[in-house]
């Protein structure tokens, strides 16, 4: 398709910009992360040199599990793990119902209950912060990961995304299952969640994300050391952990996060503009 | 008219769990919020009302102009970096037909590291020995920087960071919107003799005027609440050159306790952030309908 530039001329040009933009984006992209990689394989000694090595004098790969053991991540992964999967599961329960009868149930007072929560959206989450962390302590749920489970549920913008799919989901589908006796639950279960498995995708991975990714909140629900997540505990082992185990435990903590993009690349870069804006 | 009652009752039984959510999570304490700002509290005493108070004691701490200084010139140092330079990019990227599936991946790479991550690599990075941006600029013949350890560049620092970890999300963005432009409309604007640059101002920015605006108001919303990077990377240092509004705030309820103070930080928060999220809301309407 034409762009810009037209396609074919300035081929020389072309060629320079391409190797150019290679370069470039590589070197700002992609040279940090396996810097960091084989950085984290260098004794502690070799890491503080000046100039540092490219490729590590000494390959210490133990350093990964000395990392692993010596900061307990398996504790933190597993605390992470306990968090994102509760936000996902929580708030896909939450959710879809109340973006299904807001969708095709249309119940009176609907739209204001739609409205009341598109307008959260426009609360600064900066905002929200001391009253929210009141409300939680208040309920005893500090420490507690359904504070964050339950945070993760009042979503207004997944339930505005599953919403709209489903406003376009073929009304005669459903009136058919109906007419066959299908109750509102059955229709929900059985035709309206195997329609939106692509939009199902797109909330799973960003519920997932984003849970993964957060940082203030575990930080302020989590005083307790035990209960951290992996970016809190992180945080608070930086300064006193030999820069060697550190890298190793911040590249270990990357992996799940980075393996689920690989794999689900696709989802995620549809999900980007499925319900931000339009182009 | 029975289906009607029976369909409102399945509804409302669907909603019960996300009413109770919204409720007891955004709408209480958005309304609460509104409320702390003239109260004393602590965990100690009883709430209690004290006005203008908690906004007098903000106003008295030199602090809170230094944070609200230093969020400005985060949010201006974003918008250069962060919105220009992914808009040029895309473009950049819209013209090369190579790689394209490798240039998608690496830019959104960052995005899904989390920040703290992104930050305690980068706060290596930045160290002045061995770190690898002085290693490369030296390389380069160029003098290194001081980066996080002086008051002059440890904003930019702090930028950098947060642009290298989140451009990937408006760059493919920009990208998909830059997809949608006909290509009769460049054709239209270089038979008329229009260079390079002009078929850029006059055809690819108004074209995508409207994603444009959506994520400028986007992310001056983002940056104006930044907290992790200075959380993690600076603490607020040196010389309180990375102490951001935000940051301000935490260290209000959760180092002092004073949740009243910091809420009344909240507010005078949302009433400049009210501002452009209202603006944001308008533009989508406006494309929505």
């Amino acid at each position: 398709m034409r762009t810009l530039i037209a396609p074919g001329r300035h081929r020389a040009g072309y060629h320079v910009a391409l190797a150019v933009t290679t370069v470039v984006l590589t070197a700002i992209f992609v040279v940090p992360l396996v810097w960091v990689v084989l950085s984290a394989m260098k004794p502690a000694v070799e890491l503080a040199r000046v100039p540092p090595t490219v490729l590590p004098e000494t390959w210490t790969p133990g350093t990964y599990a000395e990392a692993w053991d010596l900061m307990d991540l398996g504790r933190y992964f597993l605390n992470t793990i306990v968090v994102a999967v509760g936000v996902w599961a929580v708030q896909l329960a939450v959710d879809v119902p109340a973006a299904y009868a807001l969708s095709r149930l249309k119940p009176v007072l609907g739209k204001g209950i739609l409205g009341m929560m598109l307008l959260t959206l426009m609360m600064p989450a900066a905002v929200l912060l001391v009253p929210t962390y009141l409300t939680i302590s208040d309920l005893g749920l500090l420490n507690n990961p359904l504070a964050l489970w339950l945070l993760g549920a009042a979503n207004a913008f997944t339930v505005f995304l599953l919403k709209r799919f489903f406003d376009q989901l073929p009304a005669e589908v459903l009136e058919a299952a109906r007419i066959d006796g299908a109750g509102q639950f059955t229709l929900l279960w059985r035709i309206v969640l195997p329609l939106s498995r692509p939009i199902l995708a797109v909330v799973s991975i960003f519920a997932v994300v984003a849970a993964w990714k957060d940082f203030i909140w575990p930080l302020l629900v989590f005083s307790d050391p035990a209960r951290q997540t992996l970016s809190v505990a992180l945080q608070r082992f930086a300064p006193d952990t030999p820069v060697n185990l550190l890298l190793a435990g911040l590249v270990l903590s990357s992996v799940p996060m980075i393996g689920l993009f690989l794999v689900f690349q696709r989802h995620v870069l549809a999900g980007l503009t499925a319900g931000s804006v339009k182009g | 008219m029975r289906r009607r009652v029976a369909e409102n009752l399945a509804a409302y039984g669907f909603l019960s769990a996300a009413l109770v959510c919204f409720a007891v999570f955004s709408w209480y304490p958005i309304a609460r919020g509104a409320v702390l700002g003239f109260q004393q509290v602590d965990f100690v005493t009883d709430p209690a009302w004290v006005g203008w108070e908690n906004f007098e004691r903000l106003f008295a701490d030199p602090l809170f102009a230094t944070a609200w200084r230093n969020t400005l010139l985060f949010t201006a140092l974003a918008l250069v970096f962060g919105f220009v330079v992914p808009f040029l990019l895309a473009v950049v990227l819209n013209e090369l037909r190579h790689f394209k599936a490798y240039f998608r991946l690496i830019v959104y790479l960052p995005v899904m590291l989390p920040p703290v991550v992104a930050a305690l690599i980068w706060k290596w990075m930045y160290d002045p020995g061995p770190g690898l941006l002085n290693t490369a600029l030296r390389g380069l013949g160029l003098e290194g920087a001081a980066w996080l350890d002086s008051a002059d560049t440890s904003m930019l620092s702090l930028v950098i960071v947060a642009t290298w970890a989140n451009l990937g999300t408006a760059t493919l963005i920009y990208l998909a919107a830059l997809q949608s432009i006909p290509g009769d409309l460049y054709e239209a604007a270089e038979l008329d003799g229009a260079g390079v640059l002009r078929r850029l101002w006059h055809v690819t920015v108004p074209q995508t005027r409207f994603v444009l605006l959506v994520l400028l108001l986007l992310q001056v919303v983002a940056t104006m609440q930044v907290f992790t990077e200075p959380y993690v990377m600076t603490g607020g240092g040196p010389e309180d050159s990375t102490v951001t509004v935000l940051l301000l705030l935490y260290r209000y309820a959760f180092y002092y306790n004073d949740f009243g103070t910091a809420s009344a930080l909240s507010l005078l928060l949302l009433l400049v952030l009210g501002a452009f999220t209202a603006l944001y809301l308008r533009v989508t309407r406006k494309a929505d309908a």
